[in-house]
């Protein structure tokens, strides 16, 4: 018999922190395998942000700049910049990217930055508590929404993916969930897809995944998992939303 | 065939992989591990096929796929 699946060598052989059905785990091993798929785990840079993302240094065997609280993306254009042969990924929430750090992603994007930006949203603030964030569904409690988000007060639930693909400088934005084995499947793809960009310098990529936060939601891992199916993915659909390799020209 | 193997130290027992299972052959057990969580075990491993959804699925990269 042969070892036919196996724990990628860019990820660290290492407990993680994550709660228990924390989908950061899968998300994370999508990215290392990719990068090993790539061959760059030696010149990659990975850029970390603020929220339960924050221990990539230690679970990455990559070079890792921490940024602060959603400046990721900024970070990621300096590194880029300064070392224009490094592979650049940031890897942000959606507390840090679409709250706190909409003007650097938002600017980062328009710029065509040549990194790929990975997205996790789970709707909430996870490591602080389970604060609203702006990807909160209409309706879901929170410990600052205790009565539900409400859409005349709060207004509705940004679409990243969908914004930035309005974007000229950027070149992919796609949406995946990791829910399901066919999904996780499907967001393997996807990610390769978007560092494929950066490989060959066609411009700014973009991954939104859509994940549970069964500590935040107060679910059991199994009922947050299946939350992403029946509320997540009707109001935020999978799919690509631009795949433009020209898009820098 | 196939086999898997789960390392019972990191499973924190979440049971994701126990409906990702197409035959249904992982369960979680009774006795908890090092951290506190009662880890998942594979049942009947003739049956399992080594698909790797199990694999594919485990948010802390706990299972290792043979075939």
């Amino acid at each position: 018999m042969q070892q036919v699946f196996t724990r990628p060598e860019s990820l660290k052989d290492v407990q993680t922190h994550f709660c228990p059905g924390c989908q950061h785990g899968t998300v994370h091993r999508l990215v290392a395998e990719a990068l090993d798929q790539f061959g760059v785990q030696q010149k990659t840079i990975g850029v970390a942000s603020v929220g339960c993302s924050v221990f990539l240094y230690g679970y990455f065997d990559i070079d890792v700049v921490e940024a602060p609280h959603g400046r990721a993306p900024a970070v990621a254009t300096g590194v880029k910049r300064a070392r224009p042969d490094s592979f650049v990924f940031t890897y942000q929430g959606d507390g840090d990217l679409a709250a706190i750090g909409t003007a650097e992603i938002i600017h980062a994007a328009n710029r065509g930055e040549d990194i790929t930006v990975i997205f996790v949203n789970n709707t909430t603030y996870g490591m602080t508590g389970g604060q609203m964030a702006p990807t909160t569904l209409v309706g879901q409690k929170t410990s600052t929404s205790p009565y539900g988000r409400n859409k005349a007060k709060d207004g509705a639930p940004i679409k990243m993916a969908e914004v930035l693909a309005q974007l000229g400088g950027v070149a992919y934005s796609a949406r995946v969930a990791v829910n399901s084995p066919k999904n996780v499947l499907q967001a393997k793809k996807v990610i390769k897809r978007a560092f494929q960009f950066q490989a060959e310098g066609k411009g700014f990529s973009f991954v939104e995944v859509l994940s549970s936060c069964p500590t935040n939601w107060g679910m059991a891992p199994l009922a947050a998992n299946e939350r992403i199916g029946e509320e997540m993915i009707p109001y935020f659909p999978l799919g690509v939303f631009k795949d433009d390799p020209i898009a820098q020209d | 065939m196939g086999r898997i193997e789960i390392d019972e130290i990191r499973c924190k027992g979440c049971g994701i992989c126990t409906v990702a299972c197409p035959k249904q052959l992982i369960k979680l057990c009774d006795k908890a591990n090092i951290q506190g969580y009662t880890p998942a075990e594979a049942v009947n491993q003739e049956l399992c096929t080594g698909c790797a959804l199990c694999a594919e699925i485990c948010p802390d990269v706990a299972i290792k796929v043979f075939r």
